[in-house]
């Protein structure tokens, strides 16, 4: 009668293999180290970067104001454009044939014409149309705003931005809905959810995959393209502050087009670090993959109660 | 009393082809109905047709009493509003062939779903509902691992749960163990025949004409879109009357 013991200890002892080698990928790294340290000496020592004036402006109060606008400008203009583009995606592969047609039409204008004319248009606006009243057609109106007395060159950019941003977004999230397989819904429908419910619950949960990588992209697209809305014109963003407000009056253009590019990158290092997050939380139940906390308890039963480890095939 | 299912000549095309030729049959309060039948010859698209996931083109089909899809008022049918729709399926269990779990919820997620969100049951209560159904399925442990961690039959008893926390009076299973690995097969047949002796009503389409014989009382064998043959599935299995039914089952027994 053979005893079969299975505890870790008793069996063969663990391989203790002689690691490959990897000799070529060491001078790879020296050479690119080597060119990386020359060519920061040489930008160092070279004057015309003007890296005093760098180091002068890169906290001045003005461009912190900036790019704190050009953040909020960001956030904003894609929380509108990710809510107006779950709608009009909804609506492109909606039953509803009116719907499928609006968000068509829509698409079309807004993917259509570039930004900046948009961005134009947005700031004639008030040009346009003077005054806004919200009442009954032809009837009596109860509100009553004068646009051109309003100064909303800041919200004119925010609505030019996410209406743009919206057509976009809404085809990635089109493509993210269609991801999703049929039998999902299927299911849904059968357990007796409403159209509405199943996209909700069932397939925009798990859309939200497919999703996220090309949003993280339009957001950090997004964050230059602001750089834009001088066409409004809002000149308050971090390039507009660092280019006209500063660069041209003290005729510095390369340390403070250096200046708005830190600044540039430190903002998208903080989404970058919130779209990791993001893809990790909607990432759950996609691989067989066991997460830390099961595989420990899963150890665990192992170890303890041998009979716990019969379910873990 | 009225049969739970009630077809009369359904018939279904999807465009010009013509899927079901007039379907006619009836399942009682309690009895299990096995379709069986060459691929293509119409069995899953009848099913379908049961819950209104495909919508009948002529011919009447009732459930519980209750027309399908339609509503009827005086000579004239009604397409349904989707509302009403959704409100017949309430009662209609279904599993699917590629079990259909929700990947981004956990096996006990995946059940207290639709009674949380569709009938509005209490949070607490769908759960011991939930923990309950699956013990009675032989997955206890596995309430909070997410589909992608289970194997294919338990995969696919978790979606049985699931269809039964609705309380469904009529079950449909869609070639339930045709995905799945030969050992795994039996797992789930099990669980099927626990749920025929305390007497659901299910139309099964199947394969396994081992279970048909074991557990059904009426068996169909389908072909071309209109039943060739039915009755009992000893008979039917024994000595088929018909060329086409001879034919199949010498080639799948």
């Amino acid at each position: 009668m053979t005893v079969v013991d299975t505890s870790p200890s008793a069996g063969p002892a663990a391989i203790d293999a002689v690691p490959l080698r990897h000799p070529w990928r060491w001078v790879a790294a020296v050479v690119i180290i080597i060119l990386v340290v020359l060519f920061l000496y040489g930008a160092a020592t070279n004057e015309a970067y003007g890296w005093p004036t760098y180091a002068k402006y890169l906290f001045d109060r003005r461009v912190t104001q900036g790019a704190w606008n050009t953040l909020q400008l960001t956030v904003y203009a894609m929380v509108l454009a990710i809510a107006l583009g779950v709608v009009l995606a909804v609506m492109r592969l909606s039953p509803n044939p009116v719907f499928r047609s609006v968000s068509w039409v829509y698409l079309w204008i807004f993917r259509g014409t570039p930004i900046y004319v948009q961005l134009v248009f947005w700031g004639l606006v008030p040009t346009l149309y003077k005054n806004l009243q919200l009442g009954i057609p032809f009837g009596p109106s109860f509100v009553h705003i004068n646009l051109q007395s309003l100064s909303i060159p800041f919200l004119l950019a925010i609505v030019g931005l996410a209406l743009n941003e919206a057509a976009y977004m809404a085809e990635i999230i089109r493509a993210g809905i269609s991801s999703v397989p049929e039998g999902q819904s299927e299911a849904s429908t059968a357990l007796g959810m409403s159209w509405g419910m199943t996209m909700r619950r069932t397939v925009l949960p798990q859309a939200m995959r497919v999703i996220i990588p090309p949003t993280g992209n339009e957001v950090i697209s997004m964050l230059k393209t602001t750089s834009l809305v001088t066409a409004v014109p809002y000149t308050l963003d971090l390039y507009g502050i660092t280019s006209r407000e500063i660069a041209s009056r003290i005729f510095e253009p390369i340390p403070l087009l250096l200046v708005a590019a830190t600044w540039y990158l430190a903002v998208t290092s903080v989404l970058m670090v919130g779209q990791f997050y993001l893809e990790r939380y909607f990432s759950r139940g996609a691989t067989r993959k066991l997460t830390t906390k099961q595989l420990e308890a899963l150890a665990k039963a192992q170890m303890g109660e041998p009979h716990g480890a019969a379910g873990a095939g | 009393m009225t049969p739970m299912v009630k077809a009369e000549s359904v018939c279904k095309s999807f465009g010009a082809l013509h899927v079901l030729k007039g379907i006619t049959l009836e399942v009682g309060r309690g009895e299990v109905l096995c379709m069986v039948g060459p691929s293509g010859s119409g069995k899953s698209t009848f099913l379908r047709c049961i819950n209104h996931l495909e919508q009948v083109n002529a011919g009447r089909l009732y459930v519980d009493g209750d027309l399908i899809g339609y509503r009827e008022g005086g000579t004239k049918l009604y397409e349904m509003p989707p509302r009403a729709a959704a409100k017949q399926r309430r009662d209609i269990g279904m599993v699917f062939q590629h079990f259909n779990l929700f990947p981004h919820r956990t096996a006990l997620e995946n059940i207290i779903e639709a009674p949380i969100h569709v009938k509005g049951v209490k949070k607490t209560e769908a759960v011991a509902r939930g923990k309950d159904l699956l013990e009675q399925v032989g997955l206890s442990e596995k309430a909070t691992a997410y589909p992608a961690q289970l194997s294919g039959g338990q995969q696919q008893r978790v979606a049985i749960a699931r269809a039964l926390a609705m309380n469904p009076k009529l079950m449909l299973f869609d070639e339930p163990t045709s995905a799945l690995d030969p050992e795994l097969v039996g797992e789930v047949l099990g669980v099927m025949k626990k749920l025929a002796s305390e007497g659901m009503t299910m139309v099964v389409v199947t394969h396994e004409m081992g279970f048909a014989r074991e557990v059904a009382n009426q068996l169909v064998f389908m072909d071309g879109g209109v039943v060739v043959e039915s009755g009992p599935p000893r008979e039917v299995l024994a000595n088929p009357k018909h060329e086409r039914t001879k034919e199949f089952l010498s080639k799948v027994l």
